[in-house]
């Protein structure tokens, strides 16, 4: 089974759709004890960051996520409330992955939207039979900073981490569940883990 | 390198595609989630359907739908047409559409701009905004370009963007359906003027159309209706033909 955390953080539909497509057992919940029950989380979030971590605080889902041992997969602003801190409302993150998450520079258009390639580390089983540098799809005005354990990287004005894993915690910036089949690999890549 | 897009436009009336799509082997033409399933595989970045549905049961048709849409489509959609209020958003989001598009609402009361921005986030509002070349200036117009506003398309553009807009859809109606290529003036003009996302639309014919719009203005992605549908322009050659010159865009490469 599949738990999606539900956390009021934005709209869930396009992912319990996706997971549905894959012929999955999915629940949705912000319940401790649901969780604990799962094989793998989805971690997804749109929208702001400080409201995002207040949710999770009124669920007391932090200290439960970071002591986590199963498969976890945090999508766009969940890769990012994984990092330390945010200058999104300055707000503290879940501190899993040691790194920082900035404002994009207005040096262009912001938000980055749209397909950008993922250039990602040959070793790494989230992007297996994902060819190098294939195209997904992003919409974020924050970035993740390159760090010790980003596993790929994209280019939007400035380079920026577009995937982590440290242990059983992954994360990616953009959006899987609307990268067409490269996408629907790559979360059947997290599922098969 | 962030990648240029491919937008094709599905009008749907009653929960049905108008205008006669000829893609073979489909068993229901008129059905937007066969027809959406099809533009995905054959390589379009993103869809946007517009409802021009007018009766009183449009807004549960409308839903069924967008949700059987979602269900299949694994690549971004807008829905637009007819939405009048944060309800009418809300439950078309939530029934798996990525973003909304509003137009005649915005101009007569643009606070809902901001309202949806605050709500769900700009990333989910896009004001499509039909322009016309009138008196030697570019104007806005509604209902489906039945109406001058006299707004001028510039100030307008300016407004939305400062309103919270994540991304404009600009039509212009000098050039929709005629097939001599996008409005580049306008749309030059408008990419210098906002720094969100710009889509052109109206007046593609030909692919190198889409190549003209991609070298000489700044726009995002480009949008079209009939040169898909009647397949005078498949997508897969669209791609191929920009890439060859040298136009950042996505190929699936598995």
């Amino acid at each position: 089974m599949i738990a999606i955390i539900d956390y009021g953080a934005g709209n869930i539909t396009s992912i319990k759709n996706i997971l549905k497509l894959l012929n999955l057992e999915v629940i949705i919940t912000n319940q401790k004890e649901l969780l604990k029950q799962a094989d793998k989380i989805i971690f997804p979030g749109v929208g702001h960051a400080k409201y995002a971590m207040q949710k999770l605080q009124d669920y007391d889902l932090i200290e439960f996520i970071q002591n986590l041992e199963k498969p976890f997969l945090g999508i766009c602003l969940g890769l990012q409330l994984m990092c330390t801190n945010t200058e999104e409302g300055n707000t503290k993150g879940l501190s899993i992955i040691p790194a920082k998450v900035k404002k994009l520079p207005s040096d262009d258009i912001i938000p980055h939207m749209g397909w950008n390639n993922v250039h990602y580390q040959d070793d790494t089983c989230l992007f297996k039979d994902i060819m190098q540098d294939s195209d997904f799809y992003f919409v974020h005005s924050y970035y993740v900073e390159p760090n010790e354990y980003c596993i790929a990287k994209s280019e939007y004005i400035l380079e920026f981490c577009s995937a982590v894993q440290k242990d059983n915690f992954y994360g990616v910036q953009f959006h899987p569940e609307k990268s067409g089949n490269v996408g629907k690999k790559l979360l059947e890549n997290f599922l098969s883990l | 390198m962030l990648k240029k897009r491919i937008i094709p436009c599905l009008d749907i009336r009653d929960g049905r595609v108008v205008k006669g799509v000829k893609f073979e082997n489909l068993r229901d033409s008129g059905d937007p989630v066969e027809l959406a399933y099809r533009y995905m595989q054959e390589g379009a970045d993103e869809l946007v359907f517009l409802d021009i549905t007018a009766t009183q049961d449009a807004r549960r048709t409308l839903i069924e739908w967008v949700k059987k849409v979602a269900e299949v489509l694994l690549i971004p959609f807008t829905v637009g047409g007819g939405i009048r209020n944060l309800s009418d958003v809300e439950a078309i989001l939530y029934a798996g559409a990525d973003k909304i598009s509003i137009n005649s609402i915005a101009v007569k009361n643009p606070q809902i701009i901001e309202e949806i921005a605050k709500q769900f986030g700009s990333q989910f509002v896009v004001v499509a905004i039909d322009t016309k070349k009138k008196e030697n200036q570019n104007q806005v117009f509604i209902s489906g370009g039945k109406i001058g506003t006299g707004l001028q398309t510039e100030n307008w553009c300016k407004q939305v963007e400062n309103l919270g807009a994540g991304e404009i859809l600009l039509t212009s109606m000098d050039h929709d359906g005629e097939k001599n290529g996008f409005a580049i003036d306008i749309l030059k003009k408008i990419t210098n003027t906002v720094k969100i996302p710009v889509i052109a639309s109206g007046g593609a014919g030909n692919v190198e159309h889409f190549l003209e719009v991609f070298q000489k203005t700044q726009v995002t992605a480009a949008l079209a209706a009939s040169v898909f549908h009647y397949k005078i322009i498949p997508i897969v050659e669209l791609k191929q033909f920009l890439h060859k010159n040298s136009i950042p865009i996505r190929y699936e490469k598995n």
